[in-house]
């Protein structure tokens, strides 16, 4: 979801960590479970909100890695590529998924904003190997074809 | 909340008892994250609703105990997850596997109503057919201390816990033991830190305690990143009670009034079970001011880490906590010295806290028992790449890697020969068909060049190729390098492309001593853990399969990496027999009659690609 210039839901979140500077990352958590992304105005918002300089909270923001500056598909699937799954052939199903999409290791979200293509090392999920994840789901055993059978069915539930 | 002295905790804890004494069929539904995957969950609705349907009065916790109900429970992680959903039925101690909603039915017909065992359920194995759990071999040589519970117990209910002997440990500490008994019989344990480094635990809380500070702080290490690692993951799910009663006996011991467990990014089970468990605490009375009608007071909360592996390293974590980039620091001051908020802090990792109740309740000598001399208890790993079975285990220390891979987890998938197995992730090395009989122990894998770290064991078989693995893994730490020292920031990236290049056949000798040069720097010189363990998987692949990178870098052509060879052939169709290539070839491979297609002996052709290049036509390639 783009962010609409309402700073409302920030301001819940400030407040439900008590608008405490060191709960700064669990607020972004919460700020990007909503939007899918750290939308740069709510980053400023926060800053004010903390009191600290919004160069400090990009500092934050960018050192990790599941946070994003850029609006995500509406499906975030992620591959994993832990040791376990990498072993067990993980790379043919990224890049079978990249090619369907049209995808590669700079632009990971599609021009209609349905699928964001990440990579994630280990899901704990290592005797269900290779596995992938829509939005948080864990999908187990997968192959290229599978995979592919996947987007295009959440593809097709999206056109109805 | 309800405010507990001991004397009414004591009371609630026998009723508990009491009720699990009685308690008559359970069916308990395997709710770890590999099992959920595979459909878990619908199983355990499907059994609800079936129950219930069939006028079976159902009930899901220990304190809504009916003698006459099916008790129905979500546990941890069995640990054997690829034959899951699986479905564990007590008092017939029976295991179902690979369990689907529409096996619920029969399941409740025939198990549960008529005593009897549905064999088309039951794991099979070379023929023989299994009941029990722990008949099956992948059981048979593990000794579950700390995953004990997992897949036996309701994870999500304290009072199940409590009934079990849980939270007895704590009590013990907390009216039975001072703080310097508590360290004592934690050093003479020689428990060592579960998160790799090996430090003995007791020593750690013996030093805060020490520390005059009226503010310390109790900190779990959760934050399990070595990809193909999920030995936490599997305690935080199965068996948080355990994690928080660990963390609640450090706390007596050094003096502490709260606690944080930071916990992954890729585990919001894990973060939902523990935030359950504290929750159940607090309401207990376990958690809090004043707990059990005592001075001592202490609350624990969760933070959830943002997917930056570095955090797993102690001052990062702290960092991280305190809401800031997750740099690791300078030492010293150590952790002990000044951790989180500058303060005097213990920082264990979730196994080290999982092992604590055990060693307070038996003591120091049980504990000793189990293990070898020099690392006493039991290990968790994670087994997973090119193995028969796959999964979460948890031997003795000391074991040997032979019994772990061939007899545990059935030796190598699809028949092939063992080659290698990676311990200790991406900061770890790797041990060999000489290493087979290595009992694991953190002094014996040291003396071999590897580490324990938290426990992954990726086994690889004979066509995996090593520098591509180290390449993997370089790829992951350079990544995750936080890029405060030069050592790891820049060093890690002239590795990777140097491995980038060797497995890409377009390395040289040069890029492998390169390689050997750069490891012994950063290893030296880096800031933190990562960094100098980052070397650690280049270092030993290059000691034990140093003919895997010679490969790509003399023939230019790695069978385990490219398959098989390549060769230059000639299109009949397109060759208009102009002989331009047979005289351009500088080995002769090329023969033919003027006007008739020509043809490339393969095994004379020195791939130069000379014909290639000098056909008009087009007409050679390279199938």
């Amino acid at each position: 979801m783009l962010f609409d210039g309402d700073f409302t839901l920030t301001d819940q979140i400030v407040d439900s960590h008590e608008c405490r500077r060191e709960n700064l990352i669990g607020m972004m958590q919460d700020v990007q479970e909503h939007y899918k992304y750290l939308p740069p105005e709510v980053l400023v918002h926060l800053a004010g909100r903390l009191h600290i300089s919004p160069g400090k909270v990009y500092s934050v923001a960018t050192f990790y890695d599941r946070f994003s500056l850029e609006a995500k598909g509406k499906y975030i699937l992620r591959v994993c590529d832990g040791t376990a799954c990498h072993v067990r052939k993980s790379q043919p199903i990224l890049e079978a998924l990249q090619e369907h999409l049209g995808l590669n290791e700079k632009r990971v979200t599609s021009s209609d904003m349905l699928f964001t293509l990440e990579t994630v090392a280990c899901l704990g999920a290592c005797g269900l190997a290779p596995v992938l994840t829509v939005n948080g789901e864990v999908h187990a055993k997968m192959t290229p074809e599978k995979a592919i059978a996947l987007v295009e069915s959440i593809r097709k539930e999206e056109s109805k | 909340m309800i405010r507990r002295t001991k004397l009414t905790f004591d009371a609630q804890r026998w009723k508990a008892e009491e009720a699990l004494a009685r308690e008559g069929v359970s069916i308990m539904v395997c709710a770890g994250t590999g099992c959920i995957a595979g459909g878990a969950m619908a199983v355990y609705e499907t059994l609800h609703r079936l129950c219930k349907e069939k006028g079976l009065p159902v009930s899901v916790s220990l304190s809504e105990h009916a003698d006459d109900a099916v008790h129905l429970k979500k546990t941890g992680c069995h640990g054997f997850c690829e034959i899951g959903p699986l479905v564990n039925i007590s008092p017939m101690n029976v295991i179902y596997t690979h369990v689907k909603p529409e096996d619920c039915e029969e399941i409740i017909e025939k198990t549960i109503k008529g005593g009897k065992v549905i064999q088309r359920l039951l794991f099979e194995e070379d023929g023989k057919k299994y009941k029990a759990r722990d008949d099956i071999p992948f059981y048979l040589k593990q000794q579950r201390l700390i995953l004990r519970e997992c897949g036996l117990s309701n994870c999500e209910d304290i009072w199940e816990y409590i009934a079990k002997g849980g939270y007895s440990a704590f009590e013990k500490a907390l009216f039975e033991m001072t703080d310097e008994q508590i360290c004592m019989e934690v050093i003479s344990s020689g428990l060592r830190g579960r998160g790799g480094g090996g430090f003995p635990t007791g020593k750690k809380w013996d030093s805060v305690r020490r520390q005059d500070s009226p503010v310390k702080y109790i900190v779990c290490n959760g934050d399990e990143g070595d990809p193909g690692a999920f030995m936490d993951e599997g305690i935080m799910e199965g068996n948080p009670h355990s994690i928080l009663e660990g963390m609640m006996i450090a706390a007596i011991a050094v003096g502490a009034g709260s606690g944080y467990i930071y916990v992954r990014a890729e585990y919001p089970l894990a973060v939902d079970r523990l935030q359950k468990a504290i929750d159940q605490a607090r309401d207990v009375g376990l958690l809090g001011e004043n707990i059990l009608g005592t001075e001592f007071s202490f609350d624990i909360r969760i933070n959830r880490g943002a997917g930056a592996f570095v955090c797993g390293e102690g001052s990062a974590l702290t960092a991280s906590i305190e809401g800031n980039r997750g740099m690791p620091r300078t030492k010293p001051p150590r952790t002990v010295e000044k951790g989180l908020w500058a303060k005097p802090t213990v920082l264990n990792n979730v196994e080290t806290f999982a092992n604590i109740p055990y060693i307070i309740n038996e003591g120091a000598n049980a504990y000793r028992a189990i293990g070898n001399a020099t690392s006493p208890g039991t290990k968790a790993f994670a087994l997973a790449g090119n193995i028969r079975h796959t999964g979460l285990i948890e031997v003795p220390m000391g074991t040997t890697l032979r019994e772990i891979i061939f007899d545990i987890g059935g030796g190598i998938k699809d028949g092939k020969k063992f080659k290698a197995v990676q311990i200790g992730g991406p900061s770890g090395g790797c041990l060999t068909e000489e290493h087979l009989d290595l009992p694991l122990d953190y002094d014996s894998l040291k003396h071999v060049g590897a580490i324990m770290g938290s426990g992954g064991l990726v086994v690889m078989d004979e066509d995996t190729c090593m520098a591509e693995v180290a390449r993997f893994f370089m790829k992951f730490t350079q990544k995750e390098s936080c890029g405060k020292c030069i050592p790891c920031r820049e060093g890690t990236k002239r590795m990777l492309e140097a491995l980038e290049r060797i497995v890409g056949n377009e390395g040289s000798e040069e890029d492998i001593e390169l390689l050997e040069e750069l490891s012994d720097t950063i290893s030296h010189t880096a800031l933190c853990g990562l960094g100098q363990s980052a070397c650690k998987p280049v270092q030993s692949t290059l000691r034990y399969f140093r003919e895997d990178y010679e490969r790509h870098v003399r023939d230019k052509f790695c069978p385990l990496c490219n398959g098989k060879p390549k060769v230059l052939q000639i299109d009949p169709e397109k060759c208009k027999g102009c002989s331009l290539c047979a005289r351009n070839c500088p080995v002769e491979a090329i023969t033919g009659e003027v006007k008739k297609p020509f043809v490339i002996d393969t095994e004379k052709c020195i791939r130069c690609n000379a014909c290639v290049r000098n056909c008009k036509f087009g007409a050679i390639r390279e199938v």
